[in-house]
């Protein structure tokens, strides 16, 4: 075991440093990632002909340089729709023609993606989504609706699964379609979440085109195709973000008073601060272990570790939200007044407690929800035996 | 960067693990248990056999020269297979002499606790349920000591054992002091060693190379009772995992039905993300000293209180039979809760991190 990362990495630690310092405070995001990309910091993993850096497998250097960028004033994220679905999806399952057309502008946020997936009666089970595709010349045509999809609004381009095959099976009957969201047919309506925020939206599709060809995979192995992106989108766990909203529910302690003295300095509150402070530690170790295996080609040594991350961050995250909202007392009669994605930065007076503790509900609620979680570690983790259901699958 | 085990590591806790399966078959446990004492011989002759008793001492000395990573994972598998025997009593005297010895000190006991040939043990904890080294108040004056230590992990088998002095400082007694008289206390955990400790005019030899070596036992203790606990947590799952699958009920396996599903998965959860805990406390206290005090605090507190609810949650799914002292899910059950109180309660390491970290 050896926690040093050694000279080569603390001067590409410092190479990375030095581009920050050096890149003009005002450049656009656009800019940013091109010379991010020509320097080869930035989609290493990307061919260039698709518009990536084409680098070596380092785990380790693509993580110094996000954990850099993101500590940076640089606004550099695109939405997780864009490089952390279609981009790997495409490069796993998509033919070249559909790799080209489409990785460049994306990594460039020039084209802006959401995702079809969800429906209102297809949450988690997914698999039982009806809207549908037929093919109709060299088109496809779709309609349904889709809902809980990020982005709608801006978006230029939606990847989503659609019925193909009719007579098929539940899971054989779906297929991977790429689909232009400016068009007639195509209905955008926000919903307005418990926040007051609108993040999501419902897509109502009415006789909307596609071409033939902007299909991903062949005809009903879309459910297949969604499921493709492992290898190139490495969920490392959450250590250093949990770090963070833990270091600001750590400053409101400090800068709130209880009893006549700062909270911090309360018992309770202090035994609170430190169970955090105990199952962060723990994420933090969790992610370094999967870093690690990512780096050496050893993914078999952290399988429980990958089925855990997700329901783990919701259980820490819950913890401190919940820590948040009572050090705020009664500013949490009032109503959020941001509403941001993310409303947890490292200082505490950027902070909305009382958004975030009602966003924080949708953490175990999105992106397989927590007792979905729980059902996969259980099966996949443990090996116990598959829900009973009735009519199977 | 490498956040993993060397093969060398890997083949320490298979050695463990194959010197378990043969020497504690279950029914032998369950004789251990019933006996209580936390000590067998024979058990403990079996273990040197394997050099569980010297793995940190240093080779030149006759011992494997391994460092806490290395002993922490020997704990592991302690925990795991809820071995009996007094190896955390045996493991912080040799640290102590390691760390704090004069050369005399440590060429006349640390061979002999290398091989074995003598038992360590040690007795940190004082009335009122007081274990740190500013609240130790046993004084030593021309070089005796009378007074009191309690659930110190010493018993009629040991040969020598550090005591904790006021002041902060660490002591030697050896078997049959003068004065020196041992309560064997009826433990909750009957794998492990308790006794209260009376002095009375006890010849009492102090450790006196070595600054700071109090705080050393007392990290080192605090990871390896994280470590202990930790091994018996992935046994209480994989325990209950197996009842699961093979109990039945509604003609089912239970392990089909949701709810305990997702107990199940609620345990695991809990556990696999304190394996990296346990490895970077243990590696700090070799490799990032100034981290250790903070990892050490947080590894005892964290692990132990979580454990505990794991082995809690694995007796309740285990149902009306997980409540008999027959199945043996207790053993875990009780070893946690043994990790948990011994050295301080939760509550008290949490509170001790919250100062050393100046919140």
């Amino acid at each position: 075991m050896d926690l040093e990362y050694g000279p080569e990495y603390a001067d590409f630690r410092r190479e990375i440093e030095q581009f920050l310092a050096e890149t003009p405070k005002d450049i656009d995001r656009r800019s940013f990632l091109q010379s991010a990309t020509k320097r080869g910091y930035l989609y290493r993993h990307i061919p260039k002909r698709f518009g990536g850096a084409e680098e070596p497998f380092d785990p380790i250097r693509e993580t110094i340089v996000s954990d850099l960028f993101d500590a940076s004033a640089f606004s550099w994220r695109l939405g997780p729709q864009s490089t952390g679905m279609i981009v790997p999806t495409l490069l796993e399952a998509g033919a070249d023609w559909q790799r080209e057309q489409f990785i460049p502008p994306t990594l460039l946020g020039d084209s802006i993606w959401c995702q079809g997936y969800s429906e209102p009666g297809a949450g988690s089970d997914l698999a039982s989504l009806r809207s549908t595709a037929r093919l109709d010349g060299d088109e496809w045509v779709i309609n349904g609706q889709k809902i809980w999809t990020s982005d709608a609004d801006e978006a230029g381009f939606m990847f989503g699964m659609f019925r193909t095959e009719p007579e098929a099976d539940k899971h054989a009957g779906i297929s991977y379609l790429l689909l232009e969201m400016n068009q007639p047919g195509i209905d955008v309506r926000p919903l307005r979440q418990i926040t007051g925020a609108t993040h999501f939206f419902e897509v109502f599709f009415n006789d909307v085109r596609t071409p033939a060809n902007w299909i991903v995979g062949e005809r009903g192995e879309g459910w297949r195709v969604a499921r493709a992106n492992l290898k190139y989108e490495r969920n490392l766990g959450g250590g250093p973000r949990l770090r963070q909203r833990f270091r600001a529910v750590l400053a409101l302690a400090q800068a709130s008073m209880r009893n006549g003295r700062p909270a911090s300095q309360d018992p309770v509150i202090r035994q609170r601060l430190a169970e955090i402070a105990g199952e962060v530690r723990c994420a933090e170790t969790m992610t370094l272990r999967q870093l690690s295996a990512a780096a050496r080609d050893e993914d078999e040594l952290v399988v429980l570790p990958l089925l855990v991350n997700k329901l783990y961050g919701t259980e820490i995250g819950e913890h401190i939200a919940q820590l948040g909202f009572d050090l705020v007392e009664n500013d949490g009669l009032l109503a959020p007044t941001r509403s941001t994605w993310d409303s947890v930065s490292a200082s505490a007076d950027e902070t909305d407690w009382v958004d975030q503790y009602l966003f924080e509900l949708a953490s175990g609620i999105a992106a397989g929800s927590s007792n979905i979680q729980r059902n996969v570690i259980g099966e996949r983790g443990l090996g116990l035996p598959r829900d009973l259901r009735a009519g199977g699958g | 960067m490498h956040f993993g085990l060397t093969e060398e590591q890997n083949m320490l806790q298979e050695t463990l693990r194959r010197f378990a399966a043969e020497e504690l078959p279950p029914q032998r446990r369950r004789d251990h248990f019933d006996e209580g004492s936390g000590f067998d011989a024979e058990l403990w002759r079996r273990a040197a056999e394997v050099g569980l008793p010297g793995l940190i001492v240093p080779e030149d000395l006759g011992g494997s020269g391994l460092e806490m990573l290395d002993l922490a994972l020997a704990f592991e598998i302690l925990g795991e297979a809820a071995i009996p025997g007094p190896f955390l009593g045996h493991a912080l005297a040799t640290l102590a002499l390691v760390r704090g010895g004069s050369d005399e000190q440590k060429s006349k006991w640390l061979p002999r606790l290398a091989t074995g040939e003598a038992i360590g043990g040690c007795a940190l904890g004082e009335e009122h349920d007081l274990w740190e080294p500013e609240d130790w108040s046993l004084a030593r004056k021309d070089g005796r000591a009378s007074g009191s230590k309690r659930f110190a992990e010493v018993g009629p088998h040991t040969d020598v054992l550090i005591v904790g002095l006021a002041g902060g400082e660490l002591g030697l007694v050896e078997k049959d002091a003068a004065g020196l008289s041992i309560e064997a206390l009826d433990g909750m955990d009957r794998s492990r060693a308790l006794a209260h400790l009376q002095f009375e005019n006890t010849p009492i030899d102090i450790l006196a190379a070595g600054d700071g070596v109090a705080g050393d036992v007392m990290d080192a203790a605090r990871i390896l009772l994280a470590a202990d606990a930790f091994g018996a947590a992935w046994k209480l799952i994989r325990t209950t995992v197996e009842y699961a699958q093979t109990r039945e009920q509604f003609s089912t396996p239970i392990a089909q039905f949701q709810a305990v599903k997702h107990q199940l998965a609620n345990m695991a959860m809990e556990a696999e993300p304190m394996r990296g805990l346990v490895w970077v406390a243990a590696y700090a206290f070799d490799h990032r000293r100034d981290e250790v005090a903070r990892e050490a605090a947080i590894a005892k507190a964290h692990i132990t209180d979580r454990v505990v609810q794991i082995g809690r949650d694995a007796v309740s799914l285990h149902g009306g039979i997980g409540f008999t002292w027959e199945c043996d899910v207790h053993f875990w059950l009780k070893r946690a809760l043994h990790d948990r109180t011994w050295l301080g309660s939760p509550a008290a390491h949490r509170e001790r991190l919250a100062t050393l970290e100046k919140w």
